[in-house]
Formats: C-alpha cells, sequence, structure tokens
C-alpha cells in the first residue's frame, strides 16, 4: 500500500542553521506520529515543509505517492493535507459557529454568492463537529472572547473540516494549563476516532502526553532523526535522553 | 467555561421564509419612495436621486471594506460608467435610461477588471494609493482628451425608459423613481451576497488571511471578485448620475470625489446596506444646505460630522440598527 507521507532526503538550511539534514521518513494510513525534540531540532520546519510554507532545498516529499514539494499552500490543502496552529489562527470577530462555517465553505469546489452561508446542511455539518469538539455551547460567541484552551480546540476542529488525509498539529496543548491537558487531548484524540481515514502527526513537548497518545516517535536533534521507534523504544533512547527528555547529561 | 452560558438555543438558519421577509422589505421600501417622490418637491427628488446614484458607489466601497481594503480610486469606476452611457448616448443615439445604466456597470467592470489580479496583492494604504492612482490617470488622460470633451466634459440629452419619450414635467420623478430602484434592487443584492458563502469568506479573508489560505480559499481571488462587483457598482452609480445631470466632466474621477464615496462608506459602515443610502443622502442634505448659508466652510461642517460619528459609531450609522459584531 502506498503511505500517506513519504519523505525522501529531505534537506534545508537557514543559512549556516541545518534545519533539516537528510530526513526521510514514510508514514503510514492511519499511524499516530509525534514528533519531538527541543527547541530548534526541526520539528516546525518539517512542519512546514509538509504544508508548503517552506521549501526543501533538496529533496522530495509525496502524499500518496503523488510529488508534493513543488506545491503551494493551499494546493497542497486541497490534496488533503491539513493543519492546526500553535497559536490558534481563528477569524476574531466572527463567531465559532461562523469560524466553521468558513472552513466548511473553503473547500468547497465552488463558492456560491447566492446560497446563504448559514444554509442548514452547511449548519449540520459545522454543528456536528462542534459537538464532537464540545464546543457547541460557545456557538454564538465571538471568538475573541473566548479562553485559550477553547481556542485550541475550535483550531483544530476547523482543521477537520475537510476530512482531511493528513492532519499536523503544531504543539495542540501547548499554552494549556497542565491539569487541562490530558483532558483537552482525550478530546482532540476521541474526535479525530471518528475520523478512521485520518492520520495524524502532531509535535508535542510533554512526553507524558507522547506515551498516551502516539503509536510512533519521531525524535529530532539539530535537523537529524535520532529516533523513529514506538513511543516506549524511543523515549528509552540514548540520544534521545540525552538531547530531547534531558534525562541524561550530555557532556 | 461551560457553565456560565445558558444552553444555547436552536441554531439561527437563514431559511428561504427569512430572505423572502428580505426581499419585501426592500419591495416595500422602493413603493414607498417612487410613491413618496410624487409628494416631494423638485430639489429635494433630485437631491435623492444624486444620493442613490453616488450611494451605489459608496456601496461598491463597503463590498470592499468587508474583505479588508478600502479603494480611493472609486472615481474610476465612476467615470468609467458616466463617459460609458454619455458616449452611448451622444455617440451611438441609444438612449433608453436601464440600458445606458446598465451599459455604465459592465463598462466599469471591464475597465476594473485588468487591474483585479494586480491590485489583489495589495492591502490598507498600498491598496488605497494604487486605486486612487489609477483613477487620477485616468482623470488626467479624460483632461487631455478632446474627443471626450477635454475638462469641460459634455453634455447629453434627456433619456428614454423602454421606449417612452419623457415628457418635461415628468422626467425629474422619472430619474429619480429608476435611480431609486435601481438602488434598491442593488442593496437587495448586496446583502444576499452579504449573507452568502462567498459573502461570509470576505469577512474570514478581513480576519485572517493566512487562516484562509491554509483552509484552502483564495484570499487573492476574494478580493479580486469584490473590486469587479465595486466596479460595477459604481459604474451603475456613474451612468445614472451623469444622465440625472445631463452631464459628464473629468471630475467624476477627481480624487475629491473618490474621497467622498470613502466618506460615505466608512460613515455608513459595513454591516447595513440602508446605512450606504442614508449616509449617502445626509452628505448630499450637509453639502446643499452648507453651501446655501456657509458656502466657504461646508467642508468643516461635513469634517465635524464625521469626526462625531467615529467617535460615537466607529461601527458607522448603520451599527444604530443592526445588532451583533461582524455581519
Amino acid at each position: 500500500m502506498t503511505p500517506v507521507l513519504q519523505a525522501i532526503g529531505v534537506n534545508k538550511k537557514f543559512d549556516a542553521v541545518v534545519a533539516a539534514a537528510d530526513i526521510n521518513i514514510t508514514i503510514e494510513a492511519g499511524e499516530r506520529v509525534s514528533l519531538i525534540g527541543s527547541n530548534g531540532a526541526g520539528k516546525t520546519t518539517f512542519v512546514n515543509m509538509i504544508t508548503g510554507y517552506l521549501k526543501p532545498d533538496l529533496g522530495q516529499i509525496e502524499l500518496d505517492g503523488n510529488d508534493i514539494t513543488r506545491l503551494e499552500p493551499r494546493a497542497i490543502t486541497r490534496l488533503g493535507v491539513a493543519r492546526s496552529f500553535q497559536i490558534p489562527q481563528l477569524f476574531g470577530e466572527l463567531t465559532v459557529l461562523e469560524n466553521m462555517l468558513v472552513a466548511t465553505a473553503c473547500h468547497e469546489a465552488r463558492l456560491s454568492f447566492w446560497q446563504p452561508a448559514r444554509r442548514r446542511s452547511a449548519m449540520d455539518r459545522a454543528q456536528s463537529l462542534l459537538e464532537r469538539f464540545a464546543l457547541q455551547e460557545q456557538r454564538d460567541r465571538r471568538v475573541a472572547e473566548l479562553p485559550g484552551g477553547v481556542r485550541k480546540l475550535l483550531d483544530i476542529a476547523m482543521s477537520l473540516t475537510a476530512a482531511p488525509k493528513l492532519l499536523l498539529l503544531d504543539e495542540p496543548t501547548s499554552g494549556v494549563s497542565a491539569d487541562e491537558k490530558f483532558p483537552m487531548m482525550e478530546t482532540i484524540m476521541g474526535a479525530l476516532d471518528q475520523e478512521r481515514a485520518t492520520t495524524v502527526l502532531f509535535v508535542e513537548h510533554d512526553m507524558d502526553i507522547v506515551q498516551a497518545y502516539a503509536s510512533r516517535v519521531i525524535a529530532f536533534y539539530s535537523g537529524r532523526i535520532i529516533a523513529d521507534a514506538a513511543p516506549q523504544a524511543a523515549l528509552a533512547n540514548d540520544d534521545v535522553r540525552r538531547y530531547v527528555t534531558g534525562e541524561l547529561l550530555s557532556e | 467555561m461551560a457553565t456560565v452560558l445558558p444552553a444555547a438555543a436552536p441554531a439561527p438558519a437563514i431559511a428561504t421564509a427569512a430572505r423572502g421577509t428580505t426581499v419585501l422589505r426592500a419591495a416595500a421600501c422602493c413603493v414607498f419612495f417612487v410613491a413618496a417622490g410624487v409628494l416631494l418637491p423638485k430639489w429635494l427628488t433630485f437631491l435623492l436621486t444624486m444620493a442613490a446614484a453616488n450611494g451605489l458607489v459608496s456601496l461598491g466601497i463597503v463590498v470592499l471594506m468587508r474583505g479588508g481594503v478600502v479603494s480611493f480610486g472609486q472615481g474610476l469606476v465612476f467615470a468609467a460608467g458616466g463617459y460609458a452611457a454619455a458616449l452611448l448616448f451622444n455617440k451611438w443615439g441609444f438612449h433608453d435610461l436601464l440600458g445606458l445604466a446598465l451599459a455604465g456597470g459592465v463598462v466599469a467592470m471591464l475597465v476594473a477588471a485588468p487591474f483585479a489580479p494586480l491590485l489583489s496583492r495589495y492591502r490598507g494604504i498600498f491598496f488605497a494609493m494604487l486605486t486612487l492612482a489609477l483613477s487620477m490617470v485616468a482623470y488626467g488622460l479624460l483632461m487631455k482628451l478632446q474627443v471626450l470633451g477635454g475638462s469641460d466634459g459634455f453634455n447629453l440629452g434627456r433619456p428614454t425608459l423602454l421606449g417612452w419619450a419623457l415628457p418635461d414635467e415628468r422626467v425629474g420623478y422619472v430619474l429619480y423613481s429608476v435611480t431609486v430602484t435601481v438602488a434598491t434592487l442593488m442593496a437587495l443584492l448586496a446583502r444576499i451576497y452579504f449573507d452568502s458563502t462567498r459573502g461570509l469568506l470576505t469577512l474570514a479573508v478581513r480576519e485572517n488571511e493566512l487562516r484562509v489560505e491554509y483552509l484552502g480559499g483564495s484570499v487573492r481571488q476574494a478580493v479580486a471578485i469584490n473590486f469587479v462587483l465595486a466596479a460595477f457598482c459604481g459604474g451603475l452609480g456613474g451612468a445614472l448620475a451623469a444622465v440625472a445631470l445631463g452631464h459628464i466632466e473629468p471630475n467624476f474621477s477627481f480624487w475629491t470625489t473618490s474621497g467622498e464615496f470613502v466618506f460615505v462608506a466608512i460613515l455608513a459602515g459595513w454591516q447595513s446596506v440602508v446605512a450606504v443610502f442614508v449616509a449617502s443622502a445626509i452628505l448630499e442634505l450637509v453639502r446643499s444646505f452648507s453651501s446655501a448659508y456657509f458656502p466657504n466652510t461646508w467642508q468643516l461642517a461635513l469634517g465635524i460630522f464625521l469626526l462625531v460619528v467615529i467617535r460615537f459609531l466607529p461601527r458607522g450609522i448603520g451599527a444604530l440598527w443592526v445588532k451583533g459584531v461582524a455581519r
């Protein structure tokens, strides 16, 4: 079976800083992959290269066997790659429901000048996703006045409207208080369980969350992959303990 | 956080019934003004004709404003519509009022369309200045072109309506009725557009372009489409204004003309289509009364009025009767 995502020999430099050094990754459908690594290790650069925001200097990225390396972010989005943002990117003056309606509208083949945005069919789709993310109570609130955790959930709910093949979550629990992290991941992963076709790649700093929700862990250190294994094995790796979790002191 | 709010009420869907109400309201509004026109003095019907024609141009600016950009050069499409109607009238002998108005809108759209992809790359002051520059280039050309009457412009005669030659005593009233009807129709179409899927996307573009792109929507396409739609409104207004005045001149494209359209759009705010025409009527009233009573300082009166509105109604006079924030 063709893998969902394949990175072949991907390299990226920012002047002298190596953000990606010969990255080779193959991700199969249905995997829940966590990207870990300290700040500047190249996790977000990798995510940005998948979405087309950055172009690799060398190498190729394939989605379902098709080369997407040189495509624009919008074209890649339309092929089934969705992302959420570390700092939620929402439409502040619009309500929660309207944010969802925009998200569902954006990937319609032809946007209508005539049909009401709030027509029944569009509302039902938005509503069902809001319910899955336990956001229906906030439906008519203006997004700018929502608390951070709710904004994070909405950001992720919006990226799911297209039923993407590949979902990239950039630090889904960052900026959320420690005791809210697990309930929040429960909500997110619960909502994702109903999207069996969706493969998930998430950047995460909290190793408890990684252990609980990832099926596979890829650890980055200065642009290289230092471990790629099941969570247990990856977190026990010496390099990971030295460079990522800081359990072993580096010389 | 969920406990502070009462349980959500059923979602307010805009059903066909709600749209029916909007159409009925527009029709009632139109009938009211056309009927009232019989009783109104001539100077007032003329003033309202100009308010409706100019309001159409400002309606176009509101279309753009909802997407987060303001054009300071709508004089360009106003002039394009005006000259198109005037030339059709004089050179081709086409005299039908509705046909002239429509031709004005279409020509303005054709003039604006080639610039739409370029302008859609710019935002804020750059968008405003580029549109201003385009309108001033047009102004310069119109001043020089002797074929188009140069700086004096030229006159056009009295139109017909669907084959009916308008008698002297009726012409003002018929022009008024047609302009008000066209304006109502465009306001209605604008409302339908604002409430549509694409209309909501325009608001999203104003709020966060990055996210729109990452959801698969095209920001540039949205801005370009709005620019062309605004040009149609502006051309329609230009044609109707030229016919009502019986005259066209390069001043249609001058920057102070464009400035007045922006003034009206800001006064109106982006929430209500009715507010655009109310604001346009206010401008015409203030202009005619102030120039009668204090001719040299009437802009002062206008300026103070705008200051007060911006201070106390930052979302424009439309905020007086539209509830909610974004729509």
